[in-house]
């Protein structure tokens, strides 16, 4: 679960990282009352899920109240990469002598949590990382001891030359790595991290949440902005389905990750375009497949339904009392092809024969099926 | 031979009083498994399915010569039953549980390290070795005894493609879904060395899917050590960047990950790639028949 950046700023004071002055605002007169207690000039930041709001325009410098205004104006109610803009974090300007970057995060790799650091801040870490690897530093997190001071300082000394400022850095880094074990993180980052009047301070803050531990942090899932996420896709987790929204129109529904990524996949190699991934998970119920077919019915793309099941505990019969709830209750007139094979699948096809559902052998032939049937 | 499990295997069933647990040691007695003890912390001196119950993994081995367990617990419970199931040093474990805090998967690992146990998953479909035993949920009907050993990040793509693995008449040594988190406990590397060492493993076919560089690593590993025909299948070149596909793993993170990189790693090591399940069957019978 990612969070906004005034949110992970207030988790960051809270655990002592300096950031810097700043108040979120909402609307023009909480960005105006915010300036009681800020001074100009300051940065207007939209606060958004996504990356690339700078070059998209949701980040603009501002000196007086007329400028302010303007600025509140056109970037509250943006649409960067999709997203709608409903906040905004209006920050004092610092000067900024170096930017550098600091975070942690897990290295699958090595199967323990990673202290980066590097001089090159400011910019898309992950394009530092590629082109000039050398410039990112990091030592791995022993997961029993946690960040040790001397790992940071040694990470410290190769980033700044002067004892205090890498004292100020071994703080910081144990700041962090006090929060992603804390919060149960998979990201904490600083991102840039800045000298300004041989000071650091935090300028950006980024924080991913494992959402399998945010049963233990009910503060923190409180966090989650519903508003900036997908509402199908939220629909479809509290079905307890799993469900990515994408933009074909050949809609797929799959038991199992990997078989609906590969049924996608094969979508793809047959000249279709999924228009999902959603799998209905291991013991699913015909409750479960009924909703699955709502919310992709309800993506006016999808021309298409592919359902691809290979029954183990997930049974055919289910599968198909839930395709026939939908097929009665939602009136559904697009092509359903299904591929039912495994636990009952016998008695699933007698349920099935007098619907209009297309029955399939094998997954490719159910992949070839669906993508004629779009055509017409 | 078959490897991690075969006839000897004498299971417990950590979480055998749940839904899940009591359903699956039904299945995996009706395979012939030797389903020998059932532990549930407060239902010690029942029994499920005729097989008795225990407190403590400690007291089901003393009673009934256990060497392997597998895990049906909720996440919130899993990681203690993986420490109970070391501690008592049982040979493996197998974690079917899926959605365990990746920090304590990590803590978990390292914990291991120092123990003899070898964890497989979590979020794992478990193991097959068709014929002699069964831990984990795969459905029997997609496998039979044979030659092909199978490693896989997926459940039900690994019994699609064993399917056509079974029809085509050559059948599996083992199969080994190695779970869908970014953190487990037994790679694809550990497998294809059992496999490698394994007389009656005559092809190996590896499964992965996008996220992480497990893959990546596998090839190299390949290139080194393999001397048999190795075919691989990725999932989720149709997946865009920065969406988790399900799986806890299954994420392209910061342009590493995807499919192609990882397709491209297989071929560039001789791994015969297929591009769909059921493509399988031709290739193998190139190199079998």
């Amino acid at each position: 679960m990612k969070i906004h950046e005034y949110q992970a700023k207030e988790i960051f004071r809270k655990y002592k990282i300096p950031t810097s002055n700043e108040k979120a605002a909402a609307s023009l007169s909480e960005a105006k009352s915010a300036m009681q207690e800020l001074s100009y000039p300051v940065v207007v930041k939209a606060q958004v899920l996504v990356g690339g709001r700078g070059k998209a325009g949701g980040v603009k410098l501002v000196k007086n109240e007329a400028e302010l205004t303007s600025a509140v104006n056109s970037i509250l109610g943006m649409n960067i990469k999709g997203l709608i803009v409903n906040k905004l974090l209006i920050a004092e300007a610092l000067k900024l002598e170096s930017e550098y970057y600091v975070g942690i995060t897990i290295d699958r790799e090595k199967q323990t949590p990673v202290l980066i650091a590097s001089a090159s801040g400011g910019v898309d870490i992950e394009q530092v990382a590629q082109q000039t690897p050398e410039k990112i530093l990091s030592v791995s997190i022993s997961p029993l001891l946690g960040l040790k001071s001397f790992q940071a300082r040694n990470l410290g000394y190769q980033i700044f030359n002067d004892t205090t400022l890498v004292n100020s850095f071994v703080s910081f880094a144990a700041s962090l790595s006090q929060i992603f074990f804390d919060l149960d993180c998979s990201l904490v980052e600083i991102n840039p991290l800045v000298l300004t009047e041989n000071k650091l301070v935090a300028v950006d803050a980024k924080i991913v949440f494992d959402d399998n531990a945010l049963y233990r942090h009910p503060d923190i899932a409180q966090l989650r902005d519903l508003s900036s996420e997908e509402p199908s896709e939220v629909q479809a987790k509290k079905a307890d389905l799993s469900y990515v929204k994408l933009d074909g129109n050949v809609g797929c529904v799959v038991n199992g990750a990997g078989l609906a990524m590969a049924t996608m996949d094969l979508i793809k190699r047959y000249g279709g375009e999924p228009a999902n991934f959603l799998d209905i998970g291991g013991s699913s119920s015909p409750d479960k497949m009924r909703e699955a077919m709502r919310i992709i019915t309800a993506d006016k793309n999808v021309k298409a339904i592919l359902v691809n099941i290979f029954g183990g505990i997930t049974r055919c019969d289910d599968v198909a009392q839930g395709l026939l709830w939908a097929l009665k209750e939602e009136h559904i007139s697009l092509p359903i092809i299904a591929r039912l094979v495994g636990t009952n699948q016998d008695k699933a096809r007698t349920m099935l024969e007098n619907s209009p559902i297309t029955f399939a052998k094998t997954m490719t032939e159910g992949v070839k099926q669906t993508i004629a049937a779009l055509k017409g | 031979m078959a490897i991690l499990i075969n006839e000897n295997t004498r299971l417990i069933v950590q979480g055998i009083t749940g839904r899940d647990g009591s359903f699956h040691a039904q299945q995996m007695l009706d395979y012939d498994t030797k389903v020998v003890a059932g532990v549930t912390p407060g239902k010690g001196g029942s029994d499920v399915h005729g097989i008795p119950v225990f407190n403590t993994v400690r007291q089901a081995i003393e009673k009934t010569g256990a060497n392997t367990s597998i895990i049906f617990v909720p996440a919130q419970f899993a990681p203690d039953a993986i420490y109970e199931a070391a501690d008592a040093e049982l040979d493996l474990v197998v974690c079917i549980a899926e959605g365990i805090p990746t920090l304590d998967m990590i803590k978990i690992v390292n914990y291991l390290k120092e123990t003899k146990t070898r964890l497989v998953g979590p979020n794992s479909a478990g193991i097959i070795s068709p014929g002699l035993s069964k831990v984990g949920i795969p459905p029997a009907m997609a496998f039979s005894k044979g030659k092909v050993g199978i490693v896989s990040r997926s459940g039900t793509l690994t019994y699609e493609i064993a399917s056509h693995i079974t029809r085509a008449g050559y059948g599996e040594s083992t199969v080994i879904g190695i779970g869908g988190d970014p953190i487990i406990g037994t790679n694809f590397i550990d497998c294809l060395q059992l496999f490698e060492k394994d007389k009656e493993t005559k092809a190996i076919v590896i499964i992965g899917e996008i996220g992480g560089t497990d893959e990546e690593k596998a090839a190299e590993y390949v290139s080194k050590n393999i001397t048999k025909p190795i075919f691989g299948f990725i999932a989720g070149q149709s997946a865009p960047a920065d969406k988790r596909m399900g799986h806890a793993g299954a994420i392209i993170a910061g342009g590493k990950g995807t499919a192609k990189d990882k397709i491209e790693a297989f071929e560039k090591v001789g791994i015969t790639v297929i591009y769909e399940p059921e493509e399988i069957t031709q290739k193998l019978n190139l190199t079998l028949k």
